[in-house]
């Protein structure tokens, strides 16, 4: 349902963004008004196509479609000419306005085309059906789509795409102690950063909680803090530093169930004494170094060797 | 499986952020947040009173179906606004937890696999 209403509301801002000549067909048919009414009919039997703009001497004088063709046919006028059945009071557009206004001429007339002109020197220029609107959006999406997909690929060959003997990204996060309201933020913005960069969900999910629950001890118990994730070929490497209290007895604070969180942690569901245990679950190395009075630095590793593993054995297929 | 949205309508759950065309894998209930982050699955349906900001944090990183506020709380302004943000489906019910986990269990949203 909501991809529904994106999709629609994609397609709404492209008929603003385009322009009646980026979708109109400028390899068009067009008719003298001395035609005869049979010769029309040939005409569009050929092309096949159901109306035709009126030219003469390169001006746009009328309009006929085949229901002025099949009128003409009930009233056994087939041998007069064009001019006798075509509509003169055509409608146009210009060839720059926005597609948003041949959506709406399309609403108001019912008509199934209309001949487009220029601004300046009203030249005929172009025919748009309903079809080319359609179509002009389509291949706008597809183009959108694709640079999107490009992006994407990119991103995930990063380490690929780079030429060096080693590479490794830093990513840095500043957390500020005690603001509940920002809790969360940086292992969010560093979850996106990494399902951008086309990390494994699976190690994304390890990364994020992991941070997660680092972040949340630094929010809970101090003043400020930073999370650091360097990031290279063979492992993401997370060191979260902070200058609070420190942990008097590193051992205790590992036990799944110990808690030191006060009241007003507690309540908003934290301190449930699992935070490091968590981290160590979610996590291939951690190192836990604490002096009381001065901080704690927290080094945990996640290793991408074996993804990197499958991920060339997927190529090699 | 069912969907949040079937649950919703046949528990008569008020659906107030999200998309609820998700597939629900099955359920947790906790208040811990860090418990919900150890043992809730991908795709659970977690069931909370927690109305803070942060269970859309949690509910995000696990990558959950939805959150059911229960005994009638309402989500906190921030925590609504974050959840329109991220699409994390928030349905509130004005049954309490026990009532509301053991409807959902019959009909037939279990509990996690322990591997």
């Amino acid at each position: 349902m909501l991809n529904l209403v994106k999709t629609i509301s994609k397609t709404q801002e492209l008929t603003y963004e385009l322009k009646i000549n980026d979708v109109m067909d400028t390899n068009f048919q067009t008719v003298n008004s001395d035609m005869s009414v049979s010769s029309l009919r040939e005409v569009l039997r050929k092309k096949r196509i159901l109306g035709v703009p009126v030219v003469d001497n390169n001006e746009l004088v009328g309009i006929v479609s085949i229901e002025d063709f099949i009128k003409c046919m009930e009233q056994g006028k087939l041998g007069d000419t064009v001019e006798t059945m075509m509509t003169k009071d055509v409608k146009t557009l210009f060839a720059d306005e926005p597609l948003i206004h041949a959506v709406m001429k399309f609403d108001e007339f019912g008509f199934s085309r209309f001949p487009v002109i220029t601004r300046t020197d009203n030249k005929l220029v172009g025919i748009v059906t309903k079809i080319d609107i359609i179509k002009g959006i389509l291949k706008k999406l597809e183009t959108a789509y694709q640079d999107e997909e490009e992006r994407k690929y990119r991103a995930s060959h990063i380490f690929n795409d780079i030429i060096a003997d080693n590479i490794s990204i830093e990513l840095k996060y500043f957390i500020e102690g005690k603001n509940f309201d920002k809790a969360g933020e940086a292992s969010t913005g560093l979850k996106k950063t990494l399902n951008r960069l086309g990390f494994p969900p699976e190690i994304v999910r390890r990364v994020s909680i992991s941070t997660y629950e680092a972040e949340i001890n630094i929010v809970s118990y101090t003043e400020k803090g930073e999370i650091i994730a360097y990031i290279d070929s063979n492992q993401i490497r997370m060191v979260i530093k902070d200058e609070g209290p420190g942990i008097s007895d590193v051992s205790k604070a590992m036990e799944p169930g110990f808690s030191t969180a006060p009241g007003w942690v507690r309540e908003l569901g934290f301190g449930a004494g699992m935070g490091l245990p968590n981290i160590k679950k979610f996590t291939d190395k951690m190192i836990l170094t604490s002096v009381v009075g001065k901080g704690t630095t927290l080094e945990t590793v996640i290793n991408l060797e074996n993804y990197n593993k499958e991920n060339k054995n997927e190529e090699e297929k | 499986m069912s969907t949040l949205k079937n649950i919703a309508e046949r528990f008569n759950l008020n659906v107030v952020s999200g998309d609820t065309e998700r597939e629900v894998s099955g359920g947790y209930s906790s208040d811990l947040l860090s418990d919900v982050i150890a043992n809730a699955q991908k795709d659970n349906i977690w069931i909370t009173l927690q109305t803070h900001l942060n269970i859309v944090a949690v509910a995000n990183l696990k990558e959950l179906a939805g959150i059911i506020l229960v005994n009638g709380r309402q989500p906190e302004e921030t925590t609504l606004n974050k959840a329109k943000q991220e699409n994390i489906p928030i349905l509130l019910t004005e049954l309490p937890t026990f009532e509301i986990v053991g409807k959902l269990y019959e009909y037939g949203v279990k509990g996690i696999k322990k591997s």
